[in-house]
């Protein structure tokens, strides 16, 4: 169904695009000029447009292009710590995406795993999931600070305690429904407690953990954004908060555009090891 | 008294009863024996307890009381020498056929080579015919191949006991008598014990040298050994050929048909579970 028609579907969605940048960019061409005689040296002070009490108009197209094309010629750059190309600030935010998601992974899932193998860990700890699992994860960011007295650190911790829930049930639930019978297979070859772990039962519960991961990545890169807009400093959600104090727009819109595209490659990574452990029964 | 090789010794298995209800009894004080070589069949209606049996002596359940002596130990769990054919040949999904039986080769010896693992896989893998299909997964063969490399699997550890559970009631007709054959003809050349549940009168008298006859359950009991006399080597195609065939085979069937259920209220005057009667129908033919 997907596949069946990937040209017409392409050609529909460039067209879809196209006819809505059109019509965006004909509407802002449309819009009156503001124009009334103010004191130059005043305008010089305030900006032309503050000065005859107009609002930044909502950019159009062609100055977004204009502005991605500026952040992609030259992502890299560093002029002071509030001045940083899109590429730095993004690579700050993947870095502490990475660091606190693999925190997580190595938590969530030997800890998925002993819940997993056993009933009553299960029925003891489920409480105090589902109590935590709800819990926005900017809401321990103040804890965060006021323990770890880092920012930076702050927003790992962030990250981690909003991709571990995914993953630690994912993973006791993948653990808990492995056939019996597969395990009696394994029983009935005498192997060892770590050789039907890691033979049988990890393998067995892949694809569910891997799915967990997957919906763990995307939480922690949607978390990311507002966790760096509360710390500040760097990464990309600092970067569209300072465009919004500049009242740059563009900016904040070409920032929306690349972290769209991060998670949705973040995700087919994920999808892509998904598939790779998946098997059919 | 002498102990056969394994010997089942007044078994029972009681499920404890739901919401206050008297505590279910599947089987108690079940008695049998199974010489070194020899292949035994279980037969009885479903619900009778044969898979728990079965599992039992698998080490996969414990019973509820007596013991299962085998090569004149008590067992304790599962083990390598007790290899079981299941069912629903519980190959695992995500290895090929050949690393299927390389799971169970390399259970058996942990210290061999990798060379030494494939090599012996190859063996396996061919002598079940299945050489073409080694590298796939069990969702890209058929039924009987699966339940071909769950043969495989079960035989390459070398068990003392080959247990089967109904090993080929989900095959169709043609499958399951070329694989009634080549287990028949395994068995015969490895002179295996093997104890095999079956629904099946023919496969239990092309495989079987005795055959169990249990009554309905629940309180199911092993009411008669019959003594399977026909001689071997046997083949499927001329096995209704040999005199008393039809004698043996009508025995079973009016033991299925009305008296599992009648044996089951009321056992004869002087049965005793210890020592079941065995009848040789076959030769009073």
């Amino acid at each position: 169904m997907r596949a069946s028609r990937p040209f017409a579907s392409l050609a529909l969605a460039a067209l879809l695009f196209a006819l809505f940048v059109g019509a965006w960019q004909l509407s802002a061409s449309g819009r009156p000029q503001v124009g009334a005689a103010v004191d130059p040296e005043y305008a010089a002070l305030v900006g032309a447009a503050a000065a005859t009490g107009g609002q930044t108009p909502f950019p159009a197209p062609v100055e977004i292009g204009a502005r991605i094309l500026w952040h992609l010629a030259d992502p890299f750059y560093v002029r002071g710590t509030n001045d940083q190309g899109i590429g730095i600030q993004l690579a700050y935010s993947l870095g502490r995406v990475l660091a606190g998601y693999l925190l997580a992974a190595a938590v969530a899932i030997p800890l998925g795993f002993v819940i997993g193998m056993s009933p009553l860990l299960y029925g003891a700890l489920n409480p105090f999931i589902q109590v935590l699992r709800p819990v926005s994860p900017l809401a321990w960011m103040p804890l965060a600070l006021y323990t770890i007295k880092d920012s930076a650190l702050s927003s790992i911790f962030v990250i981690f305690i909003c991709s571990i829930w995914p993953m630690l049930l994912n993973t006791a639930f993948g653990v808990a429904s492995v056939r019996k019978e597969w395990l009696n297979v394994a029983r009935t070859l005498e192997c060892g407690p770590v050789r039907t772990a890691f033979r049988v039962i990890l393998p067995a519960a892949a694809p569910t953990i891997m799915t967990g991961m997957r919906i763990s990545i995307g939480i922690a890169w949607l978390v990311i954004v507002a966790a760096e807009m509360l710390v500040g400093g760097t990464g990309i959600g600092y970067f569209v908060w300072n465009q919004w104090n500049n009242l740059s727009l563009a900016d904040i819109i070409t920032a929306i555009l690349v972290i769209g595209l991060v998670g949705m490659v973040l995700d087919q990574l994920l999808a892509i090891a998904t598939r790779a452990v998946s098997y059919q029964d | 008294m002498r102990r056969p090789f394994v010997s089942v010794e007044g078994i029972a298995r009681r499920f404890p009863g739901v919401a206050g209800a008297a505590p279910l009894t599947v089987f108690e004080n079940l008695w049998f024996g199974i010489e070194e070589g020899e292949f035994v069949c279980l037969i009885g209606h479903s619900g009778c307890g044969k898979t728990t049996v079965l599992n039992i002596l698998a080490g996969l359940d414990s019973p509820s009381d007596g013991a299962v002596v085998v090569a004149g130990r008590e067992i304790d769990g599962p083990s390598l020498d007790r290899a079981v054919i299941f069912q629903s040949h519980a190959l695992l999904p995500w290895l090929t056929a050949e690393q299927n039986i390389a799971f169970a080769v390399r259970s058996r010896h942990p210290e061999w080579s990798r060379a030494r693992v494939a090599e012996e896989c190859r063996r396996w893998i061919e002598l079940v015919g299945l050489a073409a299909a080694a590298a796939k997964k069990p969702a890209q063969l058929s039924g009987g191949m699966k339940q071909r490399v769950g043969i495989a699997r079960a035989l390459s550890v070398h068990p003392k006991i080959l247990l089967m559970d109904e090993p080929f009631s989900a095959l169709d007709a043609l499958t399951r008598g070329a694989l009634q054959e080549e287990v028949n003809r395994i068995v015969d050349e490895t002179k295996r014990t093997a104890l095999m549940i079956t629904h099946d009168v023919d496969e239990a008298i092309l495989l079987a040298d005795r055959i169990l006859m249990m009554t309905n359950g629940p309180n199911a009991k092993i009411a008669e050994v019959v003594v399977n006399t026909l001689p071997r080597p046997r083949r499927r195609q001329d096995l209704h050929h040999l005199p008393g065939y039809y004698a043996l085979r009508n025995h079973i069937i009016d033991f299925l048909v009305d008296r599992s259920r009648l044996l089951a209220a009321t056992m004869p005057k002087g049965w005793d579970p210890r020592c079941v009667p065995e009848v040789r129908p076959a030769v009073a033919a």
